[in-house]
């Protein structure tokens, strides 16, 4: 605790020095989608991010680690400023998609760029067809014959539409949880984001259904940047490009995953993945 | 010791006995003013009583079919008023509301529950009668309103509140503005239980009495409109109970048999709307 106190280890992680302005330039051979800079956040008078920085990779998989209440989901809430549906919530600092701030967009703009699957999927109780089609429907101005196009596309892109095709009318809940969860990540393809988050997408399912969402992953990342917090570590060493340990609201390190699973800089990292602690 | 121990046993023995009393004394009243309605209304009960006007003093036969119309409009204007404003009120403190205000709504609306109805009555007299010179359906349909706003009001928040939270999370992270995922979403998943409100809501004003004395008074006609004095049930059963004519009294249980079947209607009804719950999520 008392060692991580300093900011400069936040910020010094090597191979991802480069100043904010050199965000649009390349990295390793892949363009940076997402470029965070000291970013704060506080729930009321507590404080629970501390100076996080960190770049995300453009069509990369980018997994957060970390035990339970290290501030993981709170620092993805705030990409696509979900945060903001809690009162007495603050963040301040800077996130910049594509080189511009997301603070200071338009946040129904924002939220349709960088879409969001939650730890417990929570269909709308309404059809499966319904569900995907939702976000279409509230941008408006689609057509029919459209809609139920890229419905299908997106149930494809979810790798669900094998298994729901001939019932697409029939009520969400009335698939497992592994389907559900597979249709809230359809649900958000839909409406073409270009960032997905994923807030522990798998912790309420069995192995069979996280494998297929694992596998889904995989085949997105040629079309979508996906940043996925897990508390599984064997999950972000399968599939992530790059992972970021955070403990106590400070992100501890971030590079690739390899260099993190194999041989991390930092103590805290190596007690945490060699299952000393958390 | 002993005594003590025979003094805890009685004193335990006895409350039990009373407490068990009082609960049985509650349910019998009920169901003695529910059975003995029941069994005089239904007798008096007669198709002529449904579909006439009331007979002049001192004849007999006649009904009361301009009362119950009478009530059916009070009920709609009050429903036109008073639901629409509880409605949106609610969904004002269940989803936008601040804590300084949404409380200071939240109490007043309690308050306003609390308001004896003849109150209401002197209310809707002085803002509405004395202006128009004359009583109407309107004046009390809008005193039965204003007494059905805090009953939706607080119903509408308490079921909004019940929507879970991640189903709102789901439609903002689609890029659905506030009000959006409100109006397509959480009001869709709840829109059952908020009508069953608004109808257990109708059928307690319904039976009030108190506040349509003085605004929608009394009418022995048909009345027109919305604009001409109105009979209703609970002012005409009023009236009838305490004349002194034995056939009078027969109508008014008759009268009280039709009100007390529209609450139960009403009740059950909501009720049984309310028992067909969606299934809840898996996963």
């Amino acid at each position: 605790m008392g060692k991580v106190t300093e900011p400069e280890v936040m910020i010094g992680v090597p191979g991802y020095e480069q100043p904010v302005e050199d965000a649009e330039k390349q990295a390793g051979g892949s363009l940076l989608k997402i470029v965070v800079s000291r970013l704060n956040f506080h729930y009321g008078p507590r404080q629970v991010l501390f100076d996080v920085s960190l770049q995300i990779l453009q069509r990369k998989i980018t997994a957060l680690i970390g035990p339970s209440g290290c501030g993981k989901s709170t620092f993805l809430r705030t990409l696509n400023r979900m945060h903001e549906t809690v009162r007495g919530t603050r963040a301040e600092g800077e996130v910049l998609l594509d080189g511009r701030n997301i603070f200071d967009m338009d946040v129904v703009n924002l939220r349709r760029r960088v879409g969001m699957v939650f730890q417990k999927s929570n269909p709308f109780p309404k059809s499966i067809f319904e569900n995907v089609a939702y976000g279409l429907k509230i941008n408006g101005t689609m057509r029919r014959a459209q809609v139920a196009e890229v419905v299908e596309k997106s149930l494809m892109r979810a790798a669900l539409w094998e298994e729901v095709k001939d019932h697409l009318h029939k009520s969400a809940y009335a698939l497992s949880g592994g389907q559900q969860q597979r249709l809230c990540i359809a649900r958000a393809l839909a409406i073409n984001p270009e960032v997905l988050l994923l807030d522990e997408p798998c912790s309420a399912l069995d192995p069979i259904a996280t494998a297929k969402i694992e596998e889904l992953l995989f085949a997105l990342t040629g079309s979508c940047t996906i940043v996925i917090v897990t508390h599984n570590m064997q999950q972000a060493a399968r599939v992530a490009d790059q992972t970021g340990f955070f403990l106590l609201g400070k992100l501890i390190e971030f590079n690739k995953t390899d260099i993190i699973f194999k041989n991390p800089a930092r103590k805290e990292t190596e007690d945490y993945i060699t299952g000393r602690f958390g | 010791m002993n005594s003590r121990l025979g003094w805890r046993k009685f004193v335990n023995a006895f409350m039990l006995t009373l407490t068990g009393l009082c609960a049985l004394l509650s349910v019998s009243v009920l169901l003695i003013v529910l059975g003995y309605l029941g069994w005089n209304g239904w007798q008096y009960l007669t198709w002529t009583f449904l579909t006439h006007l009331p007979a002049p003093v001192g004849e007999s036969g006649g009904g009361m079919a301009n009362a119950i119309v009478g009530s059916a409009k009070l009920l709609l204007v009050a429903a036109v008023t008073g639901i629409p404003t509880g409605l949106l009120g609610g969904i004002y403190l269940a989803e936008f509301g601040g804590r300084t205000f949404a409380f200071l709504v939240r109490y007043s609306a309690d308050l306003l529950n609390g308001v004896p109805s003849i109150v209401m009555g002197i209310f809707a007299y002085t803002v509405v009668v004395l202006p128009m010179h004359h009583f109407s359906a309107l004046a009390g349909g809008l005193a039965l309103g204003v007494m059905l706003i805090p009953v939706v009001l607080r119903s509408t928040e308490d079921f909004l509140r019940a929507v879970p939270n991640p189903l709102r999370e789901g439609a903002l992270a689609l890029g659905a503005s506030k009000w959006k995922a409100i109006a397509t979403i959480v009001i869709p998943a709840s829109i059952r239980a908020i009508a069953t409100g608004a109808l257990l809501g109708l059928a307690r004003v319904a039976g009030e009495t108190a506040p349509l004395l003085f605004t929608s008074f009394n009418n022995q006609f048909w009345s027109h409109g919305l604009n001409q004095p109105t009979a209703s049930l609970p002012v005409m059963i009023y009236q009838y109970a305490i004349s002194p004519y034995a056939d009078w009294h027969r109508q008014a249980w008759a009268a009280g048999f039709i009100l007390l079947m529209l609450v139960l209607i009403a009740n059950i009804g909501a009720r049984l709307i309310l028992s067909r719950k969606s299934p809840a999520p898996r996963g």
